[in-house]
C-alpha cells in the first residue's frame, strides 16, 4: 500500500519540489540538458503558488535575475549544467561579493566544453569551488539520491539565508535523472528571510558585527535605502579603496564561512570506525561505493565509506581525524581526480584514485577490484 | 520646479560619495540632473525607486543617488532589474547604462528586455566611447572616428540605439542630448510613467576620451554640435538625402501601448489556478 507522502520522483523534480518547500518563489533559467526538467517542472508549479518563472535569454541573465529577485526579498534559484554554469560564474562571484542569498543547481554532464550532454560526470567539482575570479566563499552540497535532491535543496536555501551567500547544489546527471520512490519528509526546518534589527538610519548592510553575526539583508523598497555593488565596499556598501576597509570587506565574506564549518559541513560515515581502507565518494558514485563496502566486508576486508555531503568547504579536518588510523583512502570519481587532490592535501601518501571520464558509471566491482589491490 | 540646492540635499548622497569620478566637462552629471528633476516631477518617493546601473562611467551614478541602488556587472543591469521588477512589481525600476554597457556586452539582454516588454525604464547614456577604460571604440562610435583601439579610424558601422530598441519591441523610445537637458527631463518623466519597457537615449559628451581624439573641441563645442545637429522628427523628415549629414532626431520616437509582461504573467497565474499576488 502507498504510504502517506510517498512519491515516485525524478531527482530533478525532487530538487524543484524541495525548492518550493523551502519557499522559493522566483526561478530564472535557460534550458540545458540534463537539468531542464527542473525548469519545466517549475514553469508549471510556480504560477500555481503565485511565484515567478522566467526563461531568460542565457545563463548570465538567469543568474543576474535571481540576484535581483533576492534583493527584492524573494527566495530565488536557477538550474543549469556545465556550459551554463560557466556562464553563471561572473554573477556567482557578484552574489558572493555582495552577499546576496541564492541557490544555483548544477546537474553535471561530461565536459569540457559541450562535452557529453546526455552522459553524467563529476567534472565541475573544482569549477563549483573556484569557477569565478578572486578569492570568494562558496558552499556546495552534493546529493546522492532523489530524497537528498529534495532535502539538500532545502538545506541550500537555509544556508544561503543564514550566511547571505550563494549556495550550489551539485548533482551529477545520474542523480538528476534517477527515479526513486521517496517519502517526502515533513517538518523540515525552513530559515526565512530575516527581519532587520535596527531602524533604517542605523542600518549598515555590510557591517562586520562582533561575534560574526550576519546583518539581515533588507529587501529593496522597505525604507532601508542602501547601495549594493560588486566592488570592494565599506560597511554601508559604498565602493572603497581604503586599506582597512578593503581587508575587512574581503575577510568578512571568507570568515563567515570558515568560522562556521561545524554548522555547514555535513558528512556521512558508513562502517568507518574500524576500517583500514576507506572509500571517499560523493554523489552517485557513493552509491556504488556503499555496495562495494558491503561486498568487501562480506569477504572479510575492513572497509568503510566517508561521504562528503558538503563538498565545499571541503571537510578536511573531519577527514584528517577520521582517517588517522586508516591505511588507504580510495577516491573514486567521475573525473580525473578533483576531490582526490583535496584528499591528498589532508592525508598525503594514503590516497589512491579511481577515475572514469567515459560517461559511464563507476561500478561496485571496479571499486572492489581496487580494494583487493590495495589490501594485498 | 525644484531648486537645485533643494534637489541636491534631497536626492544626492552627501557623505563619502563625493567627489564623483566623472571628468571635468562630462555629460553624465547633466543626465543625472535630468533624472533627478524627472523623478521629482513624478512624485515618487525615494523608497519606491530602484536605480540599477552597469559598469563604466555611467555605472557610478547609482552610488551618488539616494534610492535603493544596485551597481551590477558589466552589461547585466537589465537582467538584475528584471529579477527585481518581477519579484516586487510595486517598485519603479530605472536602469542606467552606457553605450558599450547596453549595446555591446549587454546587447543580448537589451534586445530581449525590449521583446518582453517588462515595465522597466532604461536610460542609455551614449557618449560614443568606452570612457572609463580610456577611450576604446564602442558599438556607437561613428565609422572613421578615432579611439584608442581605432587609431587608424573605426572601420565598424555604429548602432542607432533608438532604431535597434524600436525594432526589438520597446514600447517607448526617445532621444535627447545633454544640450537639450530640459527635453531630457520630460522624456525621462514620460518614460517612467509609461507602463511597459522604455528606453531613453541620452547623448552625452565625453570631451576627454572621445572629443579630444576626434578634434571635436571642448565640452562647450560638443554641446554646440548637439544643438546644431539635433532635429525633431518632422524637421528631419523634410531633409533631402543630399542635406543629410550628421543630423539626428530628438524627441519621442515610439510611444505605443502593448500588453506588459507582468500583466500577461498574472493571466497565466490565473490559468494555473494560483492567487495573483
Amino acid at each position: 500500500m502507498k504510504k502517506r507522502n510517498e512519491m515516485l520522483l525524478q531527482g530533478n523534480e525532487a530538487c524543484a519540489m524541495g525548492a518550493l518547500a523551502a519557499g522559493m518563489r522566483f526561478f530564472g533559467g535557460y534550458p540545458i540538458t540534463p537539468s531542464t526538467e527542473i525548469a519545466e517542472f517549475l514553469s508549471v508549479e510556480l504560477p500555481k503558488v503565485g511565484g515567478i518563472f522566467i526563461q531568460m535569454e542565457d545563463e548570465i541573465a538567469s543568474m543576474a535575475s535571481i540576484i535581483g529577485a533576492s534583493l527584492a526579498g524573494v527566495k530565488s534559484m536557477t538550474a543549469t549544467s556545465g556550459p551554463g554554469f560557466s556562464l553563471m560564474q561572473e554573477n556567482i562571484g557578484y552574489a558572493s561579493m555582495a552577499e546576496i542569498p541564492c541557490v544555483v543547481v548544477n546537474v553535471m554532464r561530461g565536459g569540457p566544453s559541450t562535452g557529453m550532454p546526455t552522459r553524467p560526470s563529476q567534472g565541475d567539482v573544482m569549477q563549483s569551488r573556484w569557477g569565478t575570479h578572486g578569492d570568494h566563499p562558496i558552499i556546495v552540497l552534493c546529493p546522492q539520491s532523489v530524497l537528498e535532491c529534495y532535502t539538500l535543496t532545502i538545506r541550500a536555501f537555509n544556508l544561503a539565508e543564514k550566511y547571505r551567500t550563494p549556495v550550489i547544489v551539485l548533482m551529477d546527471g545520474i542523480v538528476g535523472h534517477m527515479w526513486e520512490n521517496i517519502q517526502i519528509p515533513e517538518n523540515i526546518k525552513i530559515i526565512d528571510k530575516q527581519e532587520p534589527t535596527v531602524p533604517p538610519e542605523w542600518y549598515k548592510p555590510y557591517e562586520d558585527l562582533p561575534g560574526g553575526e550576519i546583518v539581515p539583508l533588507v529587501p529593496f523598497g522597505e525604507g532601508y535605502r542602501y547601495h549594493v555593488t560588486g566592488m570592494v565596499h565599506d560597511s554601508q556598501g559604498f565602493p572603497t579603496l581604503v586599506k582597512d576597509e578593503v581587508e575587512q570587506c574581503l575577510n568578512k565574506i571568507i570568515y563567515k564561512i570558515k568560522n562556521n564549518l561545524h554548522d555547514i559541513i555535513e558528512i556521512e560515515e558508513y562502517l568507518s570506525k574500524d576500517a583500514e581502507i576507506c572509500i571517499i565518494a560523493y554523489g552517485s558514485v557513493a552509491r556504488s561505493a556503499k555496495e562495494a563496502v558491503e561486498m568487501a566486508r562480506s569477504e572479510g576486508f575492513k572497509v568503510g565509506l566517508i561521504r562528503p555531503i558538503t563538498l565545499w568547504p571541503f571537510p578536511r579536518f573531519h577527514l584528517e581525524r577520521i582517517s588517522r588510523k586508516m591505511k588507504t583512502l580510495i577516491v573514486p570519481e567521475m573525473n580525473y581526480g578533483q576531490i582526490y587532490g583535496e584528499v591528498l592535501k589532508s592525508c598525503p601518501r594514503k590516497a589512491v584514485k579511481i577515475t572514469r571520464v567515459d560517461g559511464e558509471l563507476i561500478t561496485p566491482d571496479e571499486i572492489m577490484k581496487k580494494i583487493e589491490e590495495v589490501a594485498l | 520646479m525644484i531648486q537645485t540646492s533643494e534637489a541636491i540635499y534631497k536626492y544626492l548622497r552627501p557623505d563619502k560619495k563625493f567627489p564623483h569620478v566623472w571628468c571635468p566637462g562630462c555629460g553624465a552629471g547633466i543626465v543625472m540632473g535630468a533624472l533627478v528633476r524627472a523623478i521629482e516631477r513624478t512624485g515618487l518617493t525615494k523608497d519606491e525607486i530602484v536605480l540599477v546601473s552597469g559598469i563604466g562611467c555611467s555605472g557610478r551614478m547609482s552610488t551618488y543617488l539616494d534610492f535603493n541602488t544596485l551597481h551590477t556587472t558589466h552589461g547585466r543591469a537589465l537582467s538584475f532589474a528584471t529579477g527585481i521588477k518581477l519579484a516586487k512589481p510595486e517598485l519603479t525600476v530605472i536602469v542606467i547604462m552606457g553605450d558599450g554597457d547596453a549595446t555591446a556586452i549587454g546587447g543580448n539582454h537589451l534586445i530581449h528586455t525590449c521583446r518582453r516588454n517588462i515595465d522597466i525604464n532604461a536610460i542609455i547614456i551614449n557618449n560614443n566611447i568606452y570612457g572609463m577604460t580610456g577611450g576604446q571604440y564602442s558599438p556607437t562610435t561613428p565609422t572613421n572616428n578615432k579611439a584608442s583601439t581605432a587609431q587608424y579610424g573605426n572601420i565598424e558601422k555604429p548602432f542607432d540605439i533608438c532604431k535597434l530598441v524600436e525594432a526589438c519591441g520597446a514600447t517607448y523610445v526617445a532621444r535627447s542630448t545633454t544640450y537639450h537637458a530640459k527635453m531630457l527631463d520630460s522624456l525621462i518623466e514620460h518614460s517612467i510613467g509609461k507602463h511597459g519597457f522604455s528606453v531613453v537615449e541620452a547623448m552625452a559628451q565625453c570631451p576627454v576620451q572621445y572629443g579630444r581624439r576626434n578634434k571635436l573641441g571642448g565640452p562647450v563645442d560638443m554641446l554646440q554640435w548637439y544643438k546644431e545637429n539635433a532635429l525633431s522628427t518632422a524637421a528631419y523628415e523634410k531633409l533631402t538625402p543630399e542635406e543629410i549629414d550628421e543630423q539626428f532626431t530628438v524627441g519621442v520616437i515610439v510611444d505605443k501601448e502593448e500588453p506588459e509582461y507582468l500583466d500577461r504573467y498574472r493571466n497565466n497565474i490565473q490559468k494555473a489556478g494560483g492567487n495573483v499576488p
